[in-house]
C-alpha cells in the first residue's frame, strides 16, 4: 500500500514541476515613498508619457500636488495640460471603444496598479520591452508576453533587444529570453533609464495607497501609545491580583 | 408593592448605600430595571475560577472585534454606495477622499481577520479544556452557531468592495448550492436574485451584512454568555468551581462576596470575582491585543495579501476570470476539503459535514475528563494532529491547486474526520490521570 502510494508520488513529479511554471524574476524596484523629488520626476513621466491612455480615476490633481510637495498653482500649470480643475480626478478624453479598437484591449486605469500587482511588476516591465517585429507596434515585454502597449518610453531608453538563452527544458532546448539590451537610440543612458522608470514606479506606488507615510506616522505614535498602556495595564493588574495570590 | 421594591434593591444594592446625588439617581434606576442586580449578577460578583489563562483572553477579544466591526461598519456605512456602477469606486472615494477613510476601511478588514483569529483561538481552547462538555453543550452550539453567522457576514462583506475577487469568489461559492440535486440551480438564483452575481446580489448582500446578519450575531452573542453565566465557566483543570450545597469547608471558601444566586444553589470553591480581577486582567489582553492589531493596521493592512487579496484591488470584470480564485484565508480550511473531492456534490457535503462535526463534539466525546492536562496521550496526539491537519489544509486551500497540495488536501480530510471518529472511540474508556479535588495554578 505504502509503496504503491510512493510510486504514484514519483510518477507525479514532473507534473508538479510543469506546474510551477516559467516565471521571470522581478528586478528590485526600491523606490522610496519620501523621495519627493523622485515622487516629482514620476509624475512628471506619468502626466507626459502615461496620461494619454491610462487614467488614474480614482486620484485627484491637487492631493497629488500637495502628498508630493509641489506647490498647487506650480502644478496647475505644469502638470494639468486639459482645462481639468485642479480638484479633479486625472482623467483622460479617450473613450474606452475606441482605445480597445487601438489597442485590443482598453488601457487599464492606474490609480491602483501598483496594488494589483507590485512595485517590483512595474519596474521590471518598464524595464523589459523589447524589439519584436511580429507584434503590431514593433515591440514586446518579457513579463508581458505579448502586449498591447507600445513602448512609450522608447525615445528615452532607445530601443532593445533580447538577449537570448539557450536553456533545456524537459528534455527540449529551447531559446529564452533572459534579458534586455538598449541600441542606445535613447536620450537617456543605462542609468537614467533606470531612476525614470524607478521614479515612475515611485509614483505609481504612491498613488496605490496615498495614506501610506500618514498611516505609518500615525501608528508609531499609537503604537507608542499602547506600549505605555500595556505597562501600565500590566502593573494595575498586578496590584489587583495581590489579593488572589 | 412599595415594600417589595425596597426590600429587593436593599438586598443587592453595595454601592449606592451611602447618601447623595449618584446613589439616589442609582436607586431611582434600580427601582425601575434591575442595574445593580445585573451588574452584581453577572459582573462584580459573578463566580470566575481563579486559574484561567492566556486561552480565556479570546472571548472579550472577540466582544473586542465585533464592536470595532460595528463601530468601523457604521461609518463605512455612511460614504459606500452599494450598487455594481459604485461599489467600488466609493471604496476608492473612503480611502482617498473621505477623512480618515482608510483607517476606518483598514480597522473594517483587519478586523475581519483579526475576528477569525480570535474566535479560532476561542474554538482551539473549548477543544483543549473540554469546555464543550455536559453541562456546556447549549454554550457549546450557540458558539457554533456565532461561527456560522460570523462566516456568513464575511462572506456577505467580502462581496460589497466590488474587486475581481469579490466578484469571482462569491460566484464561485454560491455556485457550490447548484451541486445540490433537484433544488440546486433554482436555490443559486434565488441566492443570487440573477442569474449572474450582480447588482441585485450585491444589494442584497449589503442589506444582510449591515442588518441582518449583526443583529443575528448580537443576539447569539447574548444568548452565548447567558449560557455561560447560566453553567458558569470552565477552566483549565477542567473541574467545577461550583460544588453541592454544604460539601466546601468554611475555611476552604473564598474571601470574596459572590452573588446569591450563585451561592444559594451551591458552595463556590477557588474562584474570584469577574469584576475586577478579570476585567483588569481583559484590559491588559485588550493592549496587547491591539499592539498586534494596530501594526497590522497602520504597517501592513495587507498582510502579505493574506488580508486584502491584490486582485481585489481591480473592479469586479464578468468578462476577466482571475488566474486563481481563493477565499480569504479564513475560509481556506474547508476549501480545501471541498477541492479534496473530485465531485462536487460530496465536495459540498464534506465541507457542509467539516463544520457540523464540530457542533457535534459535545457528544463524540464520550469522557468524562475535561481538560488536556488529565487526558491520555492518545487524546494529546489526536489534538495534535488536528492542529497540523487544520493548518496544512489552511495552505493547501490557499495555494493553486497541484496534484501534490490535492493528495495532500485528501490526506488531511480523513485526517480532519479520523479526529472525531478517533475522540469517539477512545473517550468511552479513556485511561486519564486522577483530577485535583481543587484548582492547580
Amino acid at each position: 500500500m505504502m509503496k504503491k502510494l510512493l510510486i504514484g508520488l514519483f510518477a507525479l513529479l514532473p507534473t508538479l514541476t510543469m506546474a510551477a511554471g516559467p516565471t521571470v524574476p522581478l528586478m528590485d524596484a526600491n523606490i522610496d515613498l519620501r523621495d519627493n523629488a523622485s515622487l516629482q520626476r514620476g509624475a512628471k513621466l506619468f502626466m507626459n508619457y502615461c496620461l494619454g491612455c491610462h487614467q488614474m480615476q480614482y486620484q485627484r490633481y491637487e492631493r497629488t500636488f500637495r502628498d508630493i510637495g509641489i506647490p498647487v498653482d506650480i502644478g496647475k500649470e505644469t502638470l494639468i495640460f486639459d482645462d481639468s480643475k485642479v480638484g479633479s480626478h486625472i482623467l483622460n478624453a479617450m473613450s474606452k471603444e475606441d482605445a480597445a479598437k487601438w489597442f485590443g484591449a482598453a488601457p487599464p486605469d492606474l490609480t491602483l496598479i501598483s496594488r494589483v500587482k507590485s512595485p517590483d511588476y512595474i519596474y521590471t516591465y518598464l524595464k523589459s520591452f523589447y524589439k519584436d517585429d511580429s507584434r503590431p507596434f514593433g515591440v514586446n515585454n518579457v513579463v508581458f508576453p505579448l502586449v498591447g502597449m507600445p513602448h512609450v518610453l522608447q525615445e528615452l531608453q532607445g530601443l532593445p533587444t533580447p538577449i537570448t538563452e539557450e536553456v533545456v527544458e524537459n528534455g527540449n532546448t529551447v531559446t529564452k529570453i533572459v534579458g534586455v539590451e538598449t541600441d542606445g537610440s535613447g536620450e537617456m543612458s543605462d542609468d537614467e533609464y533606470d531612476q525614470a522608470a524607478r521614479d515612475l514606479t515611485n509614483f505609481l506606488a504612491y498613488v496605490g495607497e496615498p495614506s501610506r507615510l500618514e498611516s505609518e506616522a500615525i501608528g508609531i505614535k499609537v503604537l507608542g501609545f499602547l506600549v505605555i498602556f500595556f505597562i501600565l495595564a500590566f502593573l494595575l493588574k498586578k496590584e489587583y491580583w495581590r489579593d488572589v495570590h | 408593592m412599595t415594600d417589595k421594591y425596597e426590600e429587593q434593591s436593599a438586598g443587592v444594592d453595595t454601592t449606592a448605600k451611602s447618601g447623595g446625588i449618584v446613589s439616589s439617581v442609582v436607586n431611582w434606576i434600580d427601582d425601575r430595571i434591575p442595574m445593580t442586580r445585573v451588574w452584581n449578577m453577572h459582573i462584580a460578583q459573578y463566580p470566575a475560577p481563579k486559574n484561567f489563562n492566556f486561552w480565556y483572553l479570546f472571548g472579550s477579544l472577540a466582544i473586542l472585534v465585533l464592536v470595532n466591526q460595528i463601530v468601523t461598519g457604521i461609518w463605512l456605512t455612511m460614504n459606500f454606495v452599494p450598487s455594481a456602477e459604485g461599489a467600488f469606486a466609493s471604496v476608492e472615494y473612503i480611502m482617498r477622499d473621505v477623512e480618515y477613510g482608510w483607517l476606518l476601511r483598514y480597522l473594517h478588514s483587519t478586523g475581519a481577520s483579526a475576528f477569525f483569529v480570535v474566535v479560532y483561538l476561542h474554538m482551539f481552547r473549548g477543544m483543549i479544556y473540554g469546555s464543550y462538555q455536559k453541562p456546556r453543550e447549549l454554550l457549546w452550539l450557540f458558539g457554533m452557531l456565532i461561527f456560522l453567522a460570523l462566516m456568513a457576514e464575511a462572506f456577505m462583506g467580502y462581496l460589497l468592495p466590488w474587486g475581481q475577487m469579490s466578484f469571482w469568489g462569491a460566484q464561485v461559492i454560491i455556485s457550490l448550492f447548484g451541486a445540490i440535486p433537484v433544488i440546486g440551480e433554482d436555490l443559486t438564483l434565488w441566492i443570487r436574485g440573477d442569474y449572474v452575481i450582480s447588482g441585485a446580489t450585491l444589494n442584497r448582500f449589503f442589506a444582510l451584512h449591515v442588518i441582518a446578519l449583526p443583529l443575528v450575531l448580537v443576539i447569539l452573542v447574548f444568548l452565548h454568555i447567558v449560557a455561560l453565566h447560566e453553567v458558569g465557566s470552565n477552566n483549565p483543570d477542567g473541574i467545577e468551581v461550583k460544588r453541592k450545597k454544604g460539601s466546601v469547608a468554611d475555611e476552604d471558601k473564598p474571601k470574596f462576596k459572590f452573588h446569591e444566586y450563585y451561592t444559594n444553589k451551591k458552595d463556590v470553591i477557588d474562584a474570584i470575582p469577574f469584576h475586577p480581577y478579570y476585567t483588569v486582567k481583559d484590559v491588559l489582553g485588550v493592549a496587547g491585543f491591539l499592539i498586534l492589531f494596530c501594526w497590522v493596521v497602520f504597517f501592513m493592512p495587507e498582510m502579505n495579501g493574506f488580508f486584502l487579496e491584490a486582485p481585489n484591488f481591480e473592479a469586479a470584470n464578468p468578462l476577466k476570470t482571475p488566474e486563481h480564485i481563493f477565499p480569504v484565508w479564513y475560509f481556506t480550511p474547508f476549501y480545501a476539503i471541498l477541492r479534496a473531492i473530485p465531485d462536487k456534490l460530496a465536495g459540498v457535503v464534506a465541507m457542509g459535514a467539516s463544520i457540523v462535526v464540530l457542533a457535534l463534539l459535545p457528544w463524540l466525546d464520550r469522557g468524562k475528563v475535561r481538560s488536556i492536562r488529565y487526558r491520555s496521550i492518545w487524546h494529546k496526539l489526536n489534538i495534535a494532529q488536528f492542529v497540523v491537519t487544520f493548518l496544512i489544509l489552511g495552505w493547501a486551500g490557499a495555494t493553486p491547486q497541484t496534484v501534490f497540495s490535492t493528495i495532500l488536501s485528501q490526506i488531511c480530510t480523513v485526517t480532519y474526520f479520523m479526529f472525531f471518529v478517533l475522540l469517539y472511540v477512545y473517550s468511552k474508556n479513556e485511561v486519564t490521570k486522577p483530577l485535583p479535588t481543587r484548582l492547580t495554578k
